[in-house]
């Protein structure tokens, strides 16, 4: 880890972590509608715009500016049961929901961080539709407090709650649909500063945080109630916001290649340094080359011709060689470029000279291009195929991204992939456009609020895990696994009456549960009263534990069968050492010549036999005794005789 | 804005510690209280809330409150610059786009947002508008003005009478048509106002304005202001109208005649509905207009027959019917010298028995006594029921198929112009624009 340390010490590595996660409350943050989601449905839907707002300093934000030019409509679906004029930004807000002020403050007290004297609601401006309103409800509940761990504590900046975006449906060049029941859900948003030093330092401390959120038992579970955003930058690169990373796992993944792509950019700079590139030299001239590849072979090129396209390139000068550069696993200079030509003109992606020929394109009709568009051998081309006006706007940007290339590494907004790489989504906003709320008054936070959270503040989830751990005697993993699928609460209640048996608890409510989840069987049909029956029924012998999973897996198929009546089903029900013994006599009896041959080497033959009567029924240690002693005495008689 | 009127929601403690420290509003403070140290800007206090928590702006955009208390230091740092700056687009002057002249009254169709104190700076100038909003560029040459800046419920005759006097003057100046940006609570009685003040207008007058307020990135106010730009250029119409949304999607407006249209929704869009007719058009930003309706005033270009008819007699008074209401407000209005009474009754037209005694007083005082519904939709008519006949024999004016506001205003212009009973009774029950449908269609 050290060696580690220093590495990520060397390039300068910091990394900020942003948590959202979504709060459980009743209703939303600013009307009545409850959090729910809706799936299906016929839903009535209306048709938005946005603009961006002008500042009084008459510039727009870039990051704005850039959902506008995409000009889109907004299209919102709206589920009756989940949304009403208040999302539809047909009626002002009302007053800030009192439960989800409360789970923050509580959160905020955890994190050993300031409230705030009094909540102002801010309007954040987003304008890519995913707020009718076009801008975000936001507000900061409390300020400082820190995250302790391994490698040094990590301060919070802020801790805020806001409104939850609208989920995206579905997207075309034209529109985005929308759908309004996730928007309007309370959201805490908890950033760190930028003082995170190492991927795995990354991946702790969100974790951490997500235990504290959890711990409040008022948070949602399940895919997307929470996302991590990741700042990460190193020196001489720049600062790259990653959003939406719902795997934790993941984080150390992402930051490495993150480190590794800003590393690789620099590179590119440098050599383009070397090359003598300047920027101004990289214009977005626009060739149209339909006519030089008319006889081109080129599967791609014959379509875009026969539906009316056109086919255009630019010429990058002194590229050659750097956009086939890889700088994320399977992620070439050139992907970046594609990236930028596919969002902003559209275009299917690029083509570009270090690939080719390729792509039905020979060498022949490169010559060709090249000689008509005098490339020179140290130059790069790009070429798009489409219409004129989507073709010239995907090859601007990708002049533009070029240019950017001479500075380095650009600051913009990336998408987390699955692989832990990741791709471009807007250029970083810049300076956050925020007003106040006028239709909200300012909501004062009183020491008797403080107060009665204070009273009903739950145990630090790293406490909690160091007692499971003492007093129970669980090993780390189990107590965190405890944790991390919120059993711990029932474990508590069943280990409170039979806590000999902490680790089967524990482990039964959390792997073998899990893995008959796994299966696909309904577990939420196991209910609380029935895994107590189970531990019960085992603590007076009259079910042994290797019985749990097959009851278990009883139940969740036959939910109105109850524990004992499963036990008796599957002939599971225990047997009492007398009824043990007599299953022993009549085996020994049975395999006396074996015995007499063999001596106490028979011991695992006659195991195999009687486990098969009795396996389930009583504890297997209990049996190996009953055999070993019944079977040592049987001998002492034969050799007397 | 004066510093002292900006202070003013602050209590004492946080005025005194400013004044000491020399901090004004604006300025980048440190707060210093036992735990904790804040820096940001200095923002004005909103009027609820804690008048001793002091509101500052941090460098991340947020605002929070921190409680002032004996002990908490505020230290000033620097004194924030911050010039208001405009950049100007010229317009692009094109000698055959239309004229539209722009008379502001309040409510904002576009606004700037100073980010850095979070105030909201109306914008009404041409050269704002065409920044605001790019596509007016396209439509018409706009000259504006801003008449007043009130409150829509500060709206009262005198000022329809001031607007309607500009309406006047800028029809005679040749504009091919004029924008009204008015607060929508009661842009209905303004409309219906200048629909009686100005005779034979011969261009549209449109009244519009936004639900959701035009610093917002969702307001309203844009395509309600290209869609009245597009009626006052170009509409066939030559009437007073209301152009707002048509329904909560940002596609298309409706223009709304100014003596049939009606305030019905407390936030919506859509808020603006015909009552007792059909729209006039509706209007895309693309500058289609489609006609609702052939029974309109054309456009025309003769400004000779215009005529200016603004005056309103403010003592009238528009009563609602509920069950067990009192006579004794009739009997006030008598005796407080009113000229009008305007009674939204119920059903067809009808008053408790306990009303009759006293409505029959007013009449007799020379006090006429128009009838209207709270059903809204729907004419009266008074010969159905025994209670109605009653009404009209001892000398209530039926008031037709008009809305109660319509009725309303209608009788305020019509005692400015004369008290005779006969003439008022003729007046009210004769359409003089467009108030009164003779028939009422299946299909409104
Ligand atoms: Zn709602």
């Amino acid at each position: 880890m050290n060696e580690n340390l220093n590495y990520y010490e060397k390039v300068g590595l910091k990394v900020g972590l942003e948590v959202h996660q979504q709060i459980n409350t009743k209703q939303k943050l600013f009307c009545k509608c409850p959090t729910i989601m809706v799936e299906n449905g016929n839903f009535k839907t209306i048709k938005r715009f946005l603009r961006p707002s002008k500042s009084e300093l008459g510039e727009v934000d870039p990051a704005a500016l850039f959902e506008y030019m995409k000009h889109k409509e907004y299209i919102y679906e709206i589920p009756e049961e989940a949304s009403c004029l208040v999302e539809l930004d047909e009626e002002p807000p009302h007053e800030l929901n009192q439960e989800a002020l409360e789970v923050a403050l509580m959160v905020a007290l955890m994190l050993k961080s300031n409230p705030v004297d009094e909540v102002h609601v801010m309007r954040k401006v987003v304008i890519d539709g995913s707020n009718t309103t076009g801008f975000q409800r936001t507000a900061i509940i409390a300020m400082g407090g820190y995250v302790n761990d391994e490698e040094g504590n990590v301060e919070i900046k802020t801790l805020c709650l806001e409104e939850e975006a609208a989920r995206k449906i579905a997207e075309t060049e034209d529109k985005v649909i929308y759908r309004l029941d996730r928007l309007g859900i309370p959201l805490i948003e908890i950033a760190t500063a930028p003082t995170i030093k190492t991927p795995q330092q990354a991946r702790r401390v969100a974790l951490r945080i997500g235990r504290i959120l959890r711990a409040t038992g008022m948070v949602k579970r399940g895919l997307g109630t929470i996302r991590q955003d990741l700042n990460i930058s190193i020196s001489n690169g720049a600062r790259v916001e990653i959003k939406g990373v719902q795997d934790l796992n993941l984080i150390p993944k992402i930051v490495e290649y993150e480190v590794q792509r800003q590393l690789k950019l620099l590179e590119i700079r440098d050599e383009l340094i070397r090359r003598g590139v300047k920027a101004e030299e990289l214009e977005s001239q626009i060739i149209d080359i339909t006519e030089i590849l008319k006889e081109s072979k080129s599967k791609l090129i014959r379509k875009t011709v026969m539906e009316g396209g056109g086919v255009y390139a630019v010429k990058l000068r002194k590229f050659k060689g750097l956009l086939g550069m890889e700088i994320q696993p399977n992620r070439r200079f050139g992907t970046e470029l594609s990236e930028r030509a596919k969002l902003m003109g559209g275009v299917e992606g690029i083509i570009h000279s270090d690939e080719l020929p390729g792509y039905g394109i020979s060498q022949e009709d490169l010559n060709k291009i090249m000689k008509y568009m005098d490339v020179k051998d140290e130059d790069a081309i790009v070429i798009v195929c489409g219409k004129y006006e989507n073709c010239k706007r995907a090859l601007e940007a990708v002049v533009q991204r070029a240019r950017e290339a001479l500075i380095g590494v650009p600051e913009e907004t990336r998408a987390a992939n699955d692989d832990g790489t990741t791709r471009y989504s807007r250029p970083m906003p810049g300076a956050a456009r925020m007003y106040p709320e006028t239709d909200i008054r300012p909501i004062p936070i009183t020491e008797d609020i403080l107060n009665k959270i204070k009273s009903k503040l739950p145990e630090d989830p790293e406490e909690t895990i160091r007692r499971y751990i003492v007093k129970y005697g669980l090993s780390r993993k189990l107590a965190e696994e405890l944790i991390d699928s919120d059993r711990g609460k029932l474990f508590e209640e069943i280990v409170a009456k039979w806590s000999e048996n902490a680790t089967l608890i524990a482990s039964t409510i959390t792997y073998t549960i899990n893995s008959l989840k796994n299966k696909g069987l309904p577990v939420e049909n196991i209910k609380e009263e029935s895994l107590k029956k189970i531990f019960d029924l085992i603590s007076r012998g009259e079910m042994a534990k290797e019985a749990i999973p097959e009851v278990l897996e009883y139940i969740t198929v036959n939910p109105n069968v109850d524990v004992e009546e499963a036990v008796k089903i599957l002939g599971k029900g225990g047997i009492s050492i007398e009824e043990l013994e007599k299953i022993v006599r009549e085996e020994i009896d049975k395999a006396k010549d074996v015995i007499r041959e063999r001596g106490m080497k028979a011991m695992g033959l006659l195991m195999g036999r009687i486990m098969g009567i009795v396996r389930g029924r009583i504890d297997g240690k209990i049996v190996n005794e009953t055999v070993k002693r019944m079977l040592e005495e049987e001998l002492k008689s034969l050799k007397q005789s | 804005m004066e510093l002292s009127e900006e202070l003013s929601h602050y209590g004492e403690l946080v005025k005194k510690k400013l004044s000491e420290a020399g901090i004004v509003i604006g300025d980048r403070v440190r707060v210093i209280d036992d735990t904790r140290v804040y820096e940001g800007i200095l923002m004005p206090r909103p009027i609820l809330g804690d008048e001793n928590a002091i509101v500052i702006k941090l460098p991340n955009g947020y605002n929070i409150g921190i409680k002032i208390r004996e002990g908490t230091r505020i230290e000033k740092i620097s004194k924030v610059k911050h010039e208001l700056k405009t950049s100007i687009i010229k317009e692009k002057t094109a000698n055959n786009k239309p004229k539209v002249y722009i008379i502001g009254t309040g409510g904002t169709i576009a606004s700037r947002v100073d980010y850095l104190t979070g105030a909201v700076y109306p914008a009404l100038t041409p050269e704002d508008l065409y920044e605001l909003i790019p596509e007016l560029n396209d439509i018409a040459i706009l000259e504006t003005e801003q008449l007043f800046n009130i409150f829509s419920e500060d709206m009262n005759p005198q000022i329809w009478c001031k607007i309607a006097e500009k309406a006047y003057e800028k029809i005679m100046e040749g504009y091919d048509g004029i924008v009204i940006p008015h607060g929508t609570d009661t842009m209905g009685y303004t409309a219906a106002a200048l629909s009686f003040a100005i005779r034979n207008t011969p261009i549209p007058i449109i009244l519009t304005g936004a639900q959701r307020s035009s610093d917002r990135p969702s307001t309203d106010a844009a395509l309600n202001m290209i869609c009245s730009t597009i009626a006052a250029s170009k509409a066939p119409f030559a009437e007073v109208a209301v152009v707002m949304h048509s329904t909560s999607d940002d596609e298309s407006c409706t223009a709304h005649r100014g003596t049939k249209v009606r305030k019905c929704h407390t936030s919506r869009r859509d808020t603006f509905k015909t009552i007792n007719g059909k729209p006039l058009a509706k209007i895309k930003p693309n500058g289609e207009i489609i006609m609702q309706t052939n029974d309109y005033n054309p456009r025309g270009k003769d400004i000779s027959k215009v005529n200016l008819e603004a005056k309103f007699d403010d003592k009238v008074a528009l009563i609602k019917v509920y069950p067990g209401i009192s006579d004794e407000i009739i009997h006030y209005l008598i005796d407080r010298g009113y000229h009008g009474i305007v009674i939204e009754g119920t059903g067809l037209g009808h008053v408790p028995q306990n009303m009759i005694e006293a409505l029959r007083r007013a009449v007799e005082n020379g006090i006429p006594v128009v009838m209207t519904s709270q059903c809204l939709w729907g004419r009266i008519n008074m010969n159905v029921y025994r209670r109605g006949v009653e009404l009209l024999r001892i000398g209530v004016i039926p008031g037709e198929d008009m809305i109660p506001e319509t009725a309303l205003v209608k009788l305020m212009w019509t005692l400015a112009k004369t008290r005779d009973m006969k003439e008022v009774r003729e007046i009210m029950t004769t359409n003089i624009a467009g108030e009164i449908n003779v028939r009422s269609h299946y299909e409104v």
